[in-house]
């Protein structure tokens, strides 16, 4: 292969390409390099929140502080790094697996790219200031109604999560477009690879959830600012309202962050195990029945807010229920390695992690559907260790397994095999040294969110082992920031197919070049580069047979590899324009939702101006965009 | 070679301008139906609610299939909105009856 | 190479299903505005009847100093409001007739083929039924119902005010459209722009169908 490929083969360079850029490949990178630092930050803020619960009667922060660390950790966490992360692989990897050159809007890619990182800095900001949102994650109305949190922490809440739900939504759309109008010829919808399908589904639930926390919201915001009635009990609105109407968007939010880490290693263990998935048909369908089935499940929730006999019995029963397609996976994972020729790299140690450490946390999942053992588990550590289970054993480890494995393709040069390795045993030990003890401080009674405890309670050990463990933890994440830094200059050089993989992205060069595909592939099979390079593999998986050899030339490696070298007006491929537009109407619907936190000090003036003048600008600036051609 | 035929133009067949105008005298039909039971004594009836809503469904219907023409058009948009639609329609029944439901009477 | 290679590189624009690419999204987007309206709606019927104090959709309500305030809705009036936004789906499906027929026979300087008129109808129309809403609004307040009163002004302003934020982006954008028509004139290669803008526009009358009903005319 040739040596040169490491070179980056975008035409473009300069921090203004990187701003003004619509490039998929592109925007992907800077949500993985954005998301990983805001992975980072919520990792501290966890180890600030274990160094004072270390050990009993610690005053290292404040009980306020406290408040403001837990809170956005978990927003932190789920809404600016999961999330983002997941996105990075949407952006980076679906036009590249359906054989397209660019998501179905570039423009508006780059606009929710903007909108989340603006929008990210604008929630974590106010850490620094003591008036980070500190009303939990989940913010439960009344406590976030004005009475009760009069500061502007949560109102800093309301509008961050507005403004990450727009980019959310924007996304969404755009992606689900991409993936039912650009696939290349023959890729049928039944051929897509797994991780695309995962990620069609999480569009779906994010473009169904997300409007319902956007209205809760709304409704908040109009609590604390203009004096409405929805939370306020005194004016007999209903306590469960929000928790409600949260939860609605909540639980289909939790298989919008594990569903892409489930396509990830979907595309590792076949890869490792060189063999095709196991059961792919039963994978896409267990993935759209969990999609449909996580609109059933909410209330399991609050099965402790006292919903009644019939209610209680309905989401146990759909919650047990969902926990089927979730467990079939499993085994076809299992099934999938089973007399599969492994290759141990760093990857399939992630991704073989997950299945472990995601079914430890699906059975205590399983647990807490039943309503009378939730009623003893319900806001202790035991649910802490159960959603961390599934959210860092399961979404993290494989987002972790994803960027070892497609690290080679977005830079070109693989990370250290060998630094890889440390950094899985440290992460799956200190994972488990940090949450599995949570089970059993939280049987012995001990509630989430308080900020310290007294001694002699049986929790001590317990949570210094948890602590213990996450200081591991934050040191095995700095071996993976040392592997990724520097894998980037000295890794050795990558070819396009890095891992001997079997789908359409490792058809070409690593890094690709700015349009991909210098050919448009025809798509035969589930595995087009199996078909040739190891018919063996697929030869027992759905086919147009006929098609087959007309397709073999299509799909020459080589010919890709050379092409490659080429630019786009070489060969005279259109490419859409650089613009800067996206990020004027990102930052003007900040400003907007920035401006009305002066309504919380009353200056009435000074907030309308702000929020019209923005407005205003976000109007004209999507006039200008468009009416401006795209390529 | 696709799972959705493509679709060609001459299969773009769409409502007429009669259809339009029969869609139009419908609606206001059901409409001053709807006012009119308003103002009657049916609407003291058990009968009144149930017949409002499959009156109004009924104009819901009306106005996807053929203004909207997703009678006429690819099955796809059916699926983009009849999915959602029904989500939409089964949660807002399940938090109607979860609220009107008291475990602990008040 | 395979023939269908060669295809994709005479369209520019080839999808896989062979659908527009904007009319996939507002679809995706018109599915995500069901469940935004299912919670606005969900709201206003969990808290109906739910008040402590009044006024009342429906009922009479005498404050504890004895003064009584009538019930809220208006029904004549919001019937025509009603009306008014069921014609303007009339004119919008006239519209994009017009737009997709010009130059066939039957439209080509006929009154059913000035696309001008019908777009102008249309927004008008909205504008109209906004103009209803607003003095809808302000009798409220003067009766004495605010945002502020109880749950029912409440979730009543909220769920009826995000339906007339979504009827003012729909008349901007038609009007976007009319100066486009006047400036250079929309042929049926641009129907599709006044397809999704119908689409939606259309999406928003099917709300106003659902609130009329679940909100003024059921008690």
């Amino acid at each position: 292969m040739a040596t040169t490929a490491a070179t980056p083969s975008y035409e473009q360079t300069g921090i203004w390409s990187w701003i003004t850029t619509v490039d998929h490949k592109r925007i992907g990178a800077l949500y993985l390099y954005t998301a990983l630092f805001f992975f980072m930050f919520g990792g501290l803020e966890a180890g600030v929140i274990r160094w004072q619960l270390a050990q009993p009667n610690q005053h290292i922060v404040s009980a306020e502080l406290y408040n403001q660390l837990f809170t956005m950790h978990g927003t932190t966490m789920i809404f600016l790094a999961v999330m983002p992360l997941s996105a990075a692989f949407f952006n980076f990897l679906i036009p590249l697996q359906i054989g397209a050159r660019d998501v179905a809007f570039p423009r508006l890619n780059a606009f929710s790219y903007w909108v989340y990182v603006l929008g990210g800095t604008f929630m974590t900001l106010p850490i620094f200031f003591n008036t980070a949102p500190n009303g939990g994650w989940f913010g439960y109305a009344p406590l976030t109604t004005l009475p009760f949190s009069s500061g502007l922490n949560i109102d800093f809440w309301v509008m961050g999560l507005q403004i990450l739900g727009i980019s959310s939504l924007a996304a969404a759309f755009n992606f689900i477009t991409t993936i039912i109008n650009m696939r290349a010829p023959g890729m049928t919808l039944m051929r897509m690879p797994v991780f695309t399908w995962m990620s069609f589904v999480v569009q779906f639930l994010l473009v169904l959830a997300f409007p319902v926390i956007t209205i809760a919201l709304v409704f908040l915001l109009f609590d604390r600012f203009f004096g409405t009635n929805f939370y306020e009990i005194a004016a007999g609105a209903d306590p469960l309202l929000w928790q409600h109407l949260f939860w609605v968007f909540g639980h289909p939010e939790v298989y919008i962050l594990i569903l892409p880490a489930f396509g990830l290693v979907s595309e590792i263990l076949p890869t490792f195990s060189r063999k095709p998935l196991f059961g792919y048909n039963v994978v896409v369908y267990s993935g759209i029945m969990i999609g449909f089935l996580g609109f059933g499940v909410w209330a399991h929730h609050m099965f402790a807010v006292g919903m009644g006999a019939t209610a209680d019995t309905i989401f146990a029963l759909t919650t047990m229920l969902i926990g089927i397609p979730t467990g079939v996976k499993i085994f076809n994972w299992i099934a999938t390695m089973w007399g599969g020729q492994i290759r141990f790299t760093a990857a399939m140690k992630f991704a073989i992690g997950l299945i472990a450490l995601f079914t430890i946390g699906g059975i205590s999942g399983v647990m807490h559907s039943s309503p009378p053992a939730d009623l003893q588990q319900t806001d202790t550590y035991f649910v802490v260790a159960h959603f961390h289970y599934v959210l860092f054993g399961g979404s993290i480890m494989g987002i972790f397994g994803g960027i070892y494995f497609y690290y080679p393709k977005i830079t070109g040069r693989y990370m250290s095999e060998v630094l890889g390795t440390w950094h899985f045993w440290c992460t799956f030990i200190a994972m488990n040294l940090t949450f599995f003890p949570m089970h059993f401080s939280g049987m012995l009674g001990m509630p989430r969110r308080i900020y310290t405890y007294d001694a002699g309670q049986g929790w001590d050990t317990f949570n210094l082992i948890s602590s213990i463990g996450t200081g591991l933890l934050i040191l095995s994440t700095l071996i993976f920031v040392v592997n990724f830094l520097k894998s980037r200059k000295s890794g050795e050089v990558a070819p396009g197919d890095a891992w001997g993989a079997g789908t359409l992205e490792w058809t070409i060069p690593s890094p690709p070049p700015d349009y991909n595909f210098a050919e448009i592939p025809f798509v035969t099979s589930r595995y087009p580069l199996w078909d040739l390079k190891h018919p063996e593999r697929t030869s027992g998986i759905a086919h147009s047979a006929p098609d087959v050899m007309t397709i073999t030339d299509a799909h020459a490696t080589p010919v890709h590899e050379e092409m490659g070298h080429k630019t786009a007006a070489e060969l005279g491929i259109p490419m859409p324009f650089n613009t800067v537009k996206p990020l004027i109407a990102a930052a003007a619907l900040v400003a907007m939702f920035g401006g009305l936190l002066f309504m919380h000090t009353n200056q009435f003036a000074v907030a309308m101006t702000i929020t019209i003048g923005s407005a205003s600008l976000f109007v004209g600036t999507l006039y200008a965009w468009l009416t401006s051609p795209l390529e | 070679m696709n799972d959705h035929a493509p679709h060609a133009d001459h299969a773009h067949e769409h409502p007429t301008w009669k259809q339009y105008k029969w869609v139009a005298l419908w609606l206001t039909l059901i409409t001053v139906f709807e006012v009119w039971i308003y103002y009657t004594p049916f609407k003291e009836t058990p009968y009144y609610i149930p017949l409002l809503l499959v009156l109004s469904a009924t104009k819901f219907a009306i106005v996807v299939l053929f203004y909207m023409h997703l009678k006429y058009d690819h099955k796809l948009f059916k699926a983009l909105f009849t999915g959602p639609l029904i989500i939409a329609v089964c949660t807002l029944l399940a938090l109607f009856a979860l609220f009107s439901h008291r475990a602990i009477p008040q | 190479m395979a023939s269908a290679v060669a295809e994709v590189h005479e369209h520019t624009h080839y999808t896989t299903t062979g659908l527009d690419n904007r009319k996939v999204a507002i679809w995706a987007f018109i599915g995500s505005e069901c469940m935004l309206f299912m919670s606005l709606i969900s709201t206003y019927l969990i808290y109906k009847g739910k008040s402590i104090v009044g006024p009342f959709p429906h009922e009479a309500w005498t404050d504890p100093s004895g003064h009584v305030f009538k019930p809220i809705l208006n029904i004549p009036v919001t019937s025509q409001s009603t009306f008014v936004l069921l014609m303007s789906s009339l004119v919008m499906v006239l519209a994009l007739a017009a737009v997709e027929n010009r130059g066939k026979p039957g439209y080509q300087g006929t009154l059913l083929g000035n696309s001008k008129l019908w777009l102008a109808a249309t927004a008008a129309l909205g504008a109209t039924f906004l103009g209803y809403q607003a003095y809808e609004f302000t009798s409220f307040v003067h009766e004495g119902l605010t945002i502020h009163t109880n749950l029912f002004g409440s979730s009543f302003f909220t769920l009826t005010g995000f339906h007339g934020a979504h009827v003012t982006a729909g008349v901007l954008w038609l009007l976007t459209l009319l100066s486009i028509d006047i400036k250079r004139g929309l042929t049926p290669k641009d129907a599709l722009l006044v397809d999704i803008c119908a689409l939606y526009w259309h999406f928003v009358d099917v709300v106003w169908i659902a609130i009329f009903t679940l909100v003024y005319l059921i008690k």
